[in-house]
């Protein structure tokens, strides 16, 4: 291995490269078309993902919604049809008895799922929107960005019942004059006034709320709609390595058993689990970012034996060089480890020059991609999977470099030199 | 310096062998410059390709400067080589992509010399041959004669016993024919053991002595009168 470290090894092989200028580049070409591809497939790939991530970042991934319906079976003597409403103590239940669940946020809501929504004055200005009971642990599940000045509802909020409300962007549009601080301000909803304590800005992305909702205590939800312990319905957040599937059968087997409905009964409890959709989403980002490897590697492969096809080739044409190396005293371990650093440095050439390349596609494909309403985000190659990438190419150039190095080595030097 | 005994060597075609040398004698002591001489199929360049361990004897013994060389493999051999001998062929197989100086140089790398060192030493060899001022020049960018003289000075750079030419001047016209003889009549003035395959009587009448090779075996090996090429330059 001291050969390695030589100097003049190297000055040796750069000087062989250097001056077959033709054959250098045309080796070069496939390495570097194969991490190329690697480099700008797999960052592509992880761009998608990365989007994907970005748009998701404002929910919970593995949370679902639960809401009641009518039961489809007759059991313990309620007939079929009944209909079923969450109660405030469901959550405390479903909390003790499912580990898995991370957050549980109980909601009521008017304005949406067919209700009417609530209209609601600010002086001359009007508009009806959704309103929603909330508790501050809601965050937790879908993050809100509140615009500076505001802040969302608090627990002292739902201790005291305040009147207080957190609205959408949009309606800030529709009841404010564009410099107004509608935080402090006061808005008719329904026959109530509540102060304004906050704006919600729309969230990139995916959101479970649209920016023409209101949110309000829970507590004076209730008060509000005399609704007494009755939820709308339930946003649950499982942790991150729960089964969302299996967490949601849980829940919704307890509430079947909770509610004395019977437990084949599909139709009690609706739901919907946004964990199993985010699921396949990502799975279908992990699939491509699978797919880029696989055939960028391919590519690397293809481009590491192209390297080998033409040094083997140019180990014939330089047949006579090489019997003249060998008659001046080049030793058989001297002319193969030639050949085959010629090979590794090649390659390693290639690569570097392919991973540049690469960069650059992907820096502008970010450049491109900033701002676009598709989940796309921050295409990049983990430095891992690149230096993993050069070694692999360092290895198979290695040992690909052996063939046309083995074949340089059995000629005798006389053949090499015999005259033609 | 060269000391051969009984040296058998044949060559397999297909079922028959062909006997290319049988039987030769033949020794050379330090200063001489030896043409050996033959028609074409007397042996004369297996002998030469024997002599530069670039081909093993069947039977016989070969002692370079005392050394016995049998068996070797071959990085044994490339050592040697390297260490003992220096090569002139016909077509003078200079390595068309390095520069007169770096071909010069090449045996150097092999004997780990260094860089600086390899360099200093090659443009010393190259002015022995007056191609100092075309150190630089790929070898297509120089005449036959040009070539064939880096070629000389690349076989001298490793200062070897025994300097081997297989048809040194056999490409070459000849004028440039004589200006190599003279080239290498000045090396051998030197001190330094030449052996030189040809079959121009001319050339050989330039050697201090003539082994006649036909059909495998040694007809003649007389010492003759050296004709100076300088003359005829």
């Amino acid at each position: 291995m001291k050969f390695l470290l030589d100097r003049n090894t190297w000055q040796e092989i750069f000087g062989s490269i250097s001056k077959n200028k033709t054959r250098t580049i045309i080796t070069v070409i496939g390495v570097l078309w194969g991490i190329f591809i690697y480099v700008a497939l797999s960052g592509a790939a992880k761009g998608l993902d990365n989007g994907f991530d970005k748009a998701f970042k404002t929910v919970a991934m593995n949370s679902m919604f639960v809401w009641a319906q009518n039961t489809s079976m007759p059991y313990d003597g309620f007939k079929t049809g009944r209909p079923m409403q969450l109660k405030l103590g469901d959550v405390e239940t479903l909390e003790n008895r499912i580990p898995e669940i991370q957050y549980i946020a109980p909601r009521i809501t008017q304005g949406q799922f067919g209700s009417e929504p609530v209209y609601t004055v600010r002086g001359q200005k009007s508009g009806s929107y959704t309103l929603n009971g909330d508790f501050p642990i809601y965050t937790k599940i879908s993050t809100k960005k509140i615009f500076d000045g505001g802040r969302f509802i608090n627990q002292e909020d739902i201790d005291q019942a305040r009147k207080v409300i957190v609205i959408g962007e949009r309606i800030q549009q529709e009841l404010f004059k564009k410099d107004e601080d509608p935080v402090g301000a006061y808005i008719r909803v329904g026959n109530v006034y509540f102060q304004v304590i906050g704006v919600h800005k729309l969230a990139q992305g995916v959101s479970f709320d649209s920016d023409s909702a209101m949110f309000i205590p829970f507590s004076t939800y209730r008060k509000l709609y005399n609704s007494g312990d009755n939820v709308g319905y339930l946003c649950i957040a499982a942790y991150d390595d729960a089964d969302v599937v299996q967490v949601e059968k849980d829940i919704k087997a307890i509430l079947k058993s909770t509610h004395r409905v019977n437990p084949k009964d599909e139709r009690a409890f609706g739901s919907f689990n946004l964990g199993e959709r985010f699921g396949k989403v990502m799975g279908f980002a992990d699939g491509l970012t699978f797919m880029s490897l696989v055939v960028g590697i391919a590519t690397i492969l293809a481009g590491v034996i192209g390297i080998g096809n033409i040094l083997l080739i140019s180990v014939k044409e330089r047949t006579k060089e090489l019997g003249v190396r060998r008659a001046l005293g080049a030793t058989p371990s001297e002319v193969r480890n030639q050949i085959i650093l010629e090979s590794v440095f090649l390659t390693i050439i290639a690569g570097i020059v392919g991973i540049i390349l690469g960069a650059v596609v992907l820096s502008l494909l970010n450049t491109f991609t900033e701002g676009a309403d598709f989940p796309y985000a921050n295409p990049t190659v983990p430095i891992p999977y690149v230096l993993g990438a050069l070694a692999i190419m360092v290895i198979l150039g290695t040992l690909i470099g052996l063939i046309p190095a083995q074949r340089a080595v059995s000629i005798r030097p006389i053949d090499a030199l015999r005259e033609e | 310096m060269i000391e051969i005994k009984d040296l058998h060597k044949s060559y397999k075609m297909g079922s028959n062998s062909l006997h290319v040398l049988k039987g030769i004698n033949f020794s050379v002591e330090e200063g001489e410059l030896v043409a050996i001489m033959g028609s074409s199929g007397s042996g004369k360049s297996t002998l030469l390709n024997i002599l530069g361990m670039l081909d093993e004897l069947d039977e016989g013994s070969y002692d370079l400067d005392g050394v016995p060389i049998k068996n070797l493999n071959e990085t044994k051999a490339a050592n040697y080589r390297n260490k003992f001998l220096g090569f002139v062929f016909q077509s003078f197989n200079l390595i068309n992509y390095k520069s007169a100086m770096e071909n010069v140089a090449l045996p150097l790398y092999y004997q780990k010399v260094g860089r600086k060192e390899r360099q200093e030493k090659a443009l010393k060899y190259l002015e022995q041959v007056g191609l100092k001022e075309w150190a630089t020049h790929l070898p297509n960018e120089l005449s036959g004669g040009q070539k064939q003289r880096v070629a000389i000075a690349r076989a001298m750079a490793a200062e070897p016993k025994v300097l081997l030419a297989d048809e040194p001047t056999g490409a070459l016209d000849s004028k440039t024919s004589y200006e190599v003889m003279d080239l290498i009549q000045k090396i051998n003035d030197q001190g330094n053991t030449i052996l030189l395959v040809t079959h121009e009587p001319d050339i050989a009448d330039m050697c201090k002595r003539i082994v006649h090779l036909k059909d495998g075996v040694i007809i003649e090996d007389k010492k003759v009168d050296q004709v100076r090429a300088a003359q005829y330059v």
